[in-house]
């Protein structure tokens, strides 16, 4: 047997024993006694620092004043006062001028990615590119234009929707009500092969649709096809489909129409310079006019 | 101190233990959970917040269903990044209602509780059926079926009177109309007179799916809708010290 090593100390057992077995009754260590104390001397403290005894109204506020209300508020006050002079000159600087000076130009392309990402990622993606139902923000087609001006105003308003009376409006009527299977075959087949990507199948219906077409749509969406921007009505002329392109999609879109909404982000959502700084991002992406 | 010797006493009895051990949990409790129902601050007086509609209650019991709680928290925390993105923090009171709330513990998601007016129905619907053709990055699954399941307000008295019942306010003339105001919310041409003196004018009447009949999508998308629109915060300004 291993020999016992001495103890400095004789300490006393708990007095009983188990099968020969003792047990020390070893106090505890200074140490944890000491710092088990301080814990308790610290509970007491943070108790009337912070907010914590409940009375009969309300509970103690602590002598600290402590509020994670106060805070918050505080925190987005000194952010917001950081910023005050230079959103104070994006908000009132000609819109068209914010690209050619370079300080603005900086801060609002990166404020306007922030915001995108928190506001309008969730449709036209992180990258811009869109989805099937909410335009690329990339390419060179706009619905509303594509102008700095043009931009803001749809940022600001949105598009169809019911919270902001100046939102951007235009209805295309659902034609399945106005036309007969013949003819919505025909305009289809006539607006597909405006398109360049498209190979006509049947040069008859084509030539038919062309009638159609210019009693019904074009007065919107211009006798060459080409899209008014002034009532959202998109290019058909070119490869670019919100909603598809293929016969299907293209005649679903004709019979039932469609109804894109975009909420207005101007009012309680994006102040005047936040606006500014989306629209700027927006419209340096790639395709802004 | 003599007091503090006396402790190998407990540690010996396990009768002793157990009640002396209740005890300390008992007060530890009552400190901290009693003062909540009587102490003026523990729930603001805020106007605005209503019971749910009968179609939104039963969108939000479509929400707990599908468990959307376990990706999607409705706790907008007092912290400036939560603020800046999400939208004021959470009250209390915007949460009375819940049985049982929805505050949830994980964001796999984005938060909800100020999701509704954010985005247009369209895109729900969209989102829903197939959340990655709006967001590629999501890893959320896909919903279309909701679309597909028709529901009707078989049961809505009593899902109801059992809100009552934990004491959500729904008086007997809103547990009455319930079948009519459930289906008129999906019915801009209904008569909504009804509904909006019951509920008040902030209520969304739309076909929010966007195709005939009342599906669950129909009743999630209302209550999306109006999730943390309750609470007008251009008039209402929360007390700094709560």
């Amino acid at each position: 047997m291993a020999k016992q090593p001495k103890k400095k100390q004789e300490v006393e057992t708990t007095g009983h024993e188990w099968d020969g077995i003792q047990e020390y009754n070893n106090p505890l260590p200074r140490w944890w006694l000491w710092v088990f104390y301080a814990t308790i001397v610290w509970a007491i403290w943070y108790t009337i620092a912070y907010p914590a005894w409940p009375g009969i109204k309300d509970a103690t506020s602590g002598y600290l004043g402590w509020s994670t209300r106060a805070n918050v508020a505080q925190e987005i006050a000194d952010a917001d006062a950081a910023n005050a002079a230079i959103n104070e000159r994006l908000a009132s600087v000609e819109l068209t001028s914010i690209a050619g000076d370079e300080e603005l130009a900086t801060y609002a392309r990166s404020a306007g990615e922030s915001i995108f990402m928190t506001w309008c990622a969730q449709c036209h993606g992180s990258g811009a590119a869109g989805a099937k139902g909410y335009p690329n923000l990339q390419d060179d087609a706009w619905l509303w234009g594509g102008t700095v001006e043009d931009i803001h105003y749809t940022v600001a308003h949105g598009i169809r929707n019911e919270d902001d009376p100046d939102a951007r409006y235009s209805q295309m009527p659902a034609f399945g009500e106005l036309l007969d299977e013949a003819q919505i075959e025909q305009v289809v087949n006539y607006v597909m092969s405006l398109s360049s990507t498209y190979e006509p199948q049947d040069a008859s219906l084509v030539e038919a649709g062309q009638t159609v077409y210019l009693d019904n749509c074009a007065a919107c969406h211009g006798d060459n096809g080409n899209g008014d921007i002034y009532q959202g009505a998109p290019n058909l002329t070119d490869a670019i489909w919100l909603y598809g392109g293929d016969y299907e999609t293209v005649k679903h879109t004709v019979v039932n129409s469609r109804f894109g909404v975009m909420p207005p982000m101007g009012g309680a959502e994006l102040s005047e310079a936040e606006i500014r700084a989306v629209t700027t991002y927006v419209h340096q992406l790639g395709g802004g006019e | 101190m003599a007091i503090l010797d006396k402790h190998a006493i407990l540690e010996k009895n396990i009768t002793l233990l157990t009640i002396f051990a209740f005890l300390v949990v008992t007060i530890g409790g009552i400190v901290q959970i009693a003062p909540l129902f009587w102490l003026e601050n523990t729930i603001e007086d805020v106007e605005g917040v209503r019971p749910y509609t009968p179609l939104e209650l039963t969108g939000r019991d479509i929400y707990v269903r599908e468990g959307c709680y376990v990706c999607h928290s409705q706790m907008i925390r007092p912290m400036r990044d939560e603020v800046e993105r999400y939208g004021h923090y959470s009250l209390a009171a915007e949460s009375q209602y819940d049985h049982p709330f929805q505050w949830g513990s994980k964001r796999t998601g984005p938060d909800l509780a100020r999701v509704g007016g954010r985005y247009s129905d369209e895109w729900h619907v969209d989102h829903l059926r197939d959340p990655q053709t709006v967001v590629p990055e999501s890893v959320m699954p896909k919903y279309g079926y909701l679309e597909d399941r028709m529901i009707e307000p078989t049961y809505i008295e009593d899902l109801l009177e059992t809100h009552a019942f934990v004491g959500v306010p729904y008086s007997d003339e809103m547990i009455e109309n319930a079948q009519a105001d459930f289906n008129v919310q999906v019915d801009p041409f209904g008569d909504t007179d009804g509904l909006f003196e019951r509920y008040g004018e902030n209520v969304n009447v739309r076909n929010f799916d966007g195709q005939p009949g009342i599906s669950e999508a129909d009743a999630l998308i209302a209550y999306l809708q109006m999730l943390g629109t309750l609470v007008d915060f251009s008039t209402f300004t929360p007390v700094a010290s709560r």
